[in-house]
C-alpha cells in the first residue's frame, strides 16, 4: 500500500529530470530544425 | 566565504547574498540596454514615419541595427538572467552554485554587449540584428556578441547547477515550483539558442577576419534563426513564467492544474524552437515538407501550449478572486482586480496583447502560403512587437515595479505613474502593432529607410492608408518611446534616491503589493472558471476570424482563371 503511495507517474519522473527534459529540448530541434535543413541545403546542386 | 541569506521581510523570500547581487547587476545592465534600444527606437520610428523622415539612410540602419541588438538581444537575456538566478536560488531557498563564474559570466556578457555597440557605432557594422551574410560587419560587432552568448550559456548552466545544489541540499520537497519549471524551460531553449548562435557566428567571426573564404548564405539564414527566433522563444517560456508569478504575487493565485500547466511547458521544450523556420518560408533551397513540419505541423502544439498559459493564467486568477468573494457574474472577479498596481495591469496586458496581437499573427505567418502575403512586410516587426514588447517587455516591468522593494530594498519614486505607465506604454504598443500589422498586410516593406523608394525607376504608389498607418506607427511609437524613457527614468531614480528600506520596514508606497496568502476556506472542489472560458471563447473566435480573413485575402490575389 505504501509503495503504492510512493509510486511516481513516469510523466511526473521525466518532468522533474531537467536533464532528461535538456536533452529532449537539444535534440528535437536539432535534428528537426537544424540537421534536416542543413542536409537540404548540403543536396542543392552546385551550379556550374 | 560562509553563504550568507537574508529574508525579505516584505515578501517573505529568502536571497542568497552572491545570488542578490547578481540578480541587481544584471537587471541593472538589462535597464541599461533598455535605455540605449529606446533612444535607437525613437530614431527608427522617427525616420519611418513619412512625414519627418528624421535620419540620413546611413545613420538609419546604423541605429536599427543597435536598437534591434539591444532590444532583442542585450536587454532581454540580460534581464532572463537574472529571473532564471531568482527563479533557482530564492525561490528553492538554496545558494547558488559557482558564484565565481556567475560573476565571470556576468562581466563576459557586459563585455560582450560594450564591444558589439562600439562596433555598431563606429558606423562600420550597420548590418542590423539579423546580420545576414554577405554584408560584413568588423570582427568586434561578431565578436562580442560570441562572448556575451558564451557568458549567458554559462549562466545558464549555472542554473542547472542550482537545481542540483537544491535538490541534494534538501531545499524543497517534490517537483520544483512552477515558475522554476517555467524559468527551466527558458533555460533549456535558451541553450539551444545559444549553441546555434555560436555554430554559426564564430565562422561568421573567421569570415570577417580572413580566414575563411565565404559563408553560404541559406546556410548561414537557416542556423542564425535558431539564434535569432529561438532567442524570442526564451522571452515566452520566462515571461510566462512571470505571469504566474505575479499571479501568484498579487492574488495568492495558485496554478489551475500543475500538471497541465507543466505539460504545457514540455510543449513549449519539445516544439518551440521550430518556429525559427518561418523566416526562411519564402527562401527556394528548403523544401517545403521541412517548411510544413516546423512551422506548421509540430509548432502547432507549442501554439496549443501557449493558449494552455493564457487560459491557465486568468483562471488562475479568477479562482482566487472567487475564493475571495468575486463570485457576481461572468467579469466581477475581473471588474475588481487590483487594476492600479502595476505588477498586475502590466501583466494582463502582456498576457491579452500577447495572445491576441502575437500569438494570433504568429500563427497566420507559419503557415507558408499565407506567409506570402506578409514575408519581409513591416507586418513582421509589428508580430514581433506584440510579442517582444507586449508580451515580455511589459511583463518584465511589471515585475520591476516588484523587485524596487524586494530585490533592492528602495520605496519606488512617483507611484503615480506606476499606476498610469503600463496603460499608456502597453496601449501605444497595442496600436504601434496594429498600425504595423495593417501597413504590411497593404506590402509596406520592413526595415527600409523610404517607404516610397524616392528616385527609385521602379517607383511604386502606395494607397493613402499605407502613409496613414505610417504616420500612425510614428505617432505610438513616439508615445511608447517617451512613457518607456520615463519608466526608465523612474527605476533609476527610485534606485538611486527612494528611500531605502530597512529590514522590517513596510512599504509605504500605496501601491497595493499583495503577497501571497492562503485563500480562505481550503476548497477542496476549486471554483469553476466561467469568465477565463468566455474570454477563451472570445480569443477562438477572433482566431478563426482572422485566420481565414487571411486565405480569403491570399485567394483575391490570385484569382483561378
Amino acid at each position: 500500500m505504501a509503495d503504492q503511495e510512493e509510486r511516481i507517474p513516469v510523466m511526473q519522473q521525466v518532468l522533474d529530470n531537467p536533464f532528461l527534459l535538456l536533452f529532449l529540448g537539444i535534440t528535437i530541434p536539432t535534428v528537426i530544425y537544424l540537421m534536416w535543413g542543413v542536409m537540404e541545403i548540403a543536396n542543392i546542386p552546385v551550379a556550374h | 566565504m560562509a553563504t550568507t541569506y537574508r529574508i525579505c521581510p516584505r515578501s517573505g523570500l529568502q536571497f542568497n547574498s552572491d545570488a542578490e547581487k547578481l540578480m541587481r547587476w544584471h537587471a541593472v545592465a538589462g535597464v541599461l540596454s533598455l535605455l540605449v534600444g529606446g533612444i535607437m527606437a525613437l530614431g527608427v520610428i522617427l525616420t519611418r514615419w513619412p512625414a519627418v523622415k528624421l535620419l540620413e539612410a546611413d545613420t538609419f540602419y546604423m541605429v536599427l541595427t543597435a536598437h534591434g541588438l539591444n532590444m532583442l538581444i542585450f536587454w532581454i537575456i540580460f534581464f532572463e538572467m537574472a529571473v532564471l538566478l531568482f527563479a533557482s536560488s530564492t525561490l528553492l531557498r538554496c545558494r547558488l552554485a559557482m558564484p565565481r563564474l556567475a560573476w565571470f559570466s556576468f562581466w563576459l556578457m557586459a563585455i560582450g554587449a560594450v564591444m558589439t555597440n562600439i562596433a555598431v557605432f563606429q558606423g562600420e557594422s550597420s548590418v542590423m540584428f539579423t546580420s545576414y551574410v554577405p554584408m560584413m560587419a568588423k570582427p568586434h560587432f561578431y565578436l562580442g556578441i560570441i562572448l556575451f552568448a558564451v557568458g549567458a550559456l554559462l549562466t545558464c548552466f549555472i542554473f542547472l547547477g542550482t537545481l542540483v545544489v537544491a535538490k541534494s541540499e534538501k531545499t524543497y520537497e517534490g517537483s520544483v515550483p512552477l515558475v522554476t519549471f517555467g524559468a527551466l524551460t527558458a533555460c533549456i531553449i535558451a541553450i539551444f539558442t545559444i549553441a546555434s548562435g555560436a555554430i554559426i557566428l564564430i565562422p561568421t567571426l573567421l569570415w570577417s577576419l580572413g580566414y575563411i573564404r565565404e559563408i553560404d548564405s541559406l546556410m548561414y539564414r537557416t542556423v542564425w534563426w535558431a539564434l535569432g527566433h529561438s532567442s524570442q522563444q526564451v522571452n515566452v517560456s520566462a515571461h510566462v513564467a512571470i505571469w504566474y508569478a505575479i499571479a501568484a504575487i498579487v492574488f495568492g493565485a495558485k496554478p489551475m492544474s500543475e500538471k497541465v500547466s507543466r505539460t504545457a511547458y514540455f510543449l513549449y521544450i519539445l516544439f518551440l524552437q521550430l518556429a525559427s523556420a518561418h523566416h526562411i518560408l519564402s527562401d527556394p533551397g528548403l523544401g517545403s515538407e521541412w517548411k510544413v513540419v516546423n512551422t506548421s505541423y509540430f509548432m502547432y502544439f507549442a501554439v496549443f501550449a501557449s493558449m494552455i498559459h493564457g487560459m491557465t493564467v486568468p483562471g488562475a486568477i479568477e479562482q482566487a478572486q472567487r475564493l475571495k468573494g468575486y463570485n457576481k457574474g461572468l467579469f466581477e472577479w475581473l471588474r475588481k482586480a487590483p487594476w492600479g498596481n502595476p505588477a498586475f495591469s502590466s501583466m494582463f496586458l502582456s498576457l491579452v496583447g500577447f495572445g491576441f496581437l502575437g500569438g494570433i499573427s504568429g500563427v497566420m505567418m507559419g503557415a507558408e502560403q499565407l506567409n506570402m502575403l506578409i514575408h519581409n512586410t513591416i507586418y513582421v516587426p509589428g508580430h514581433f512587437h506584440a510579442t517582444v514588447v507586449i508580451g515580455t517587455t511589459l511583463a518584465f516591468m511589471g515585475l520591476t515595479y516588484f523587485l524596487v522593494p524586494v530585490l533592492f530594498k528602495r520605496e519606488l519614486l512617483f507611484p503615480g505613474y506606476a499606476k498610469i505607465f503600463p496603460y499608456l506604454f502597453g496601449l501605444s504598443m497595442y496600436m504601434v502593432a496594429l498600425v504595423m500589422m495593417g501597413a504590411g498586410t497593404l506590402g509596406v516593406a520592413r526595415r527600409h529607410w523610404d517607404m516610397s523608394f524616392a528616385g527609385a525607376p521602379m517607383a511604386y504608389e502606395w494607397p493613402g492608408a499605407a502613409y496613414l498607418m505610417m504616420g500612425l506607427t510614428g505617432i505610438f511609437g513616439t508615445i511608447a518611446c517617451v512613457s518607456g524613457g520615463l519608466w526608465i527614468l523612474q527605476i533609476v531614480f527610485s534606485l538611486l534616491f527612494g528611500k531605502k528600506l530597512e529590514e522590517g520596514e513596510k512599504l509605504s508606497m500605496p501601491i497595493p503589493l499583495t503577497l501571497p496568502a492562503p485563500t480562505p476556506g481550503g476548497a477542496a472542489h476549486p471554483p469553476a472558471t466561467p469568465g477565463t472560458m468566455v474570454l477563451a471563447l472570445i480569443f477562438l473566435t477572433a482566431f478563426i476570424l482572422y485566420y481565414f480573413v487571411n486565405w480569403k485575402y491570399l485567394s483575391s490575389l490570385w484569382g483561378m482563371a
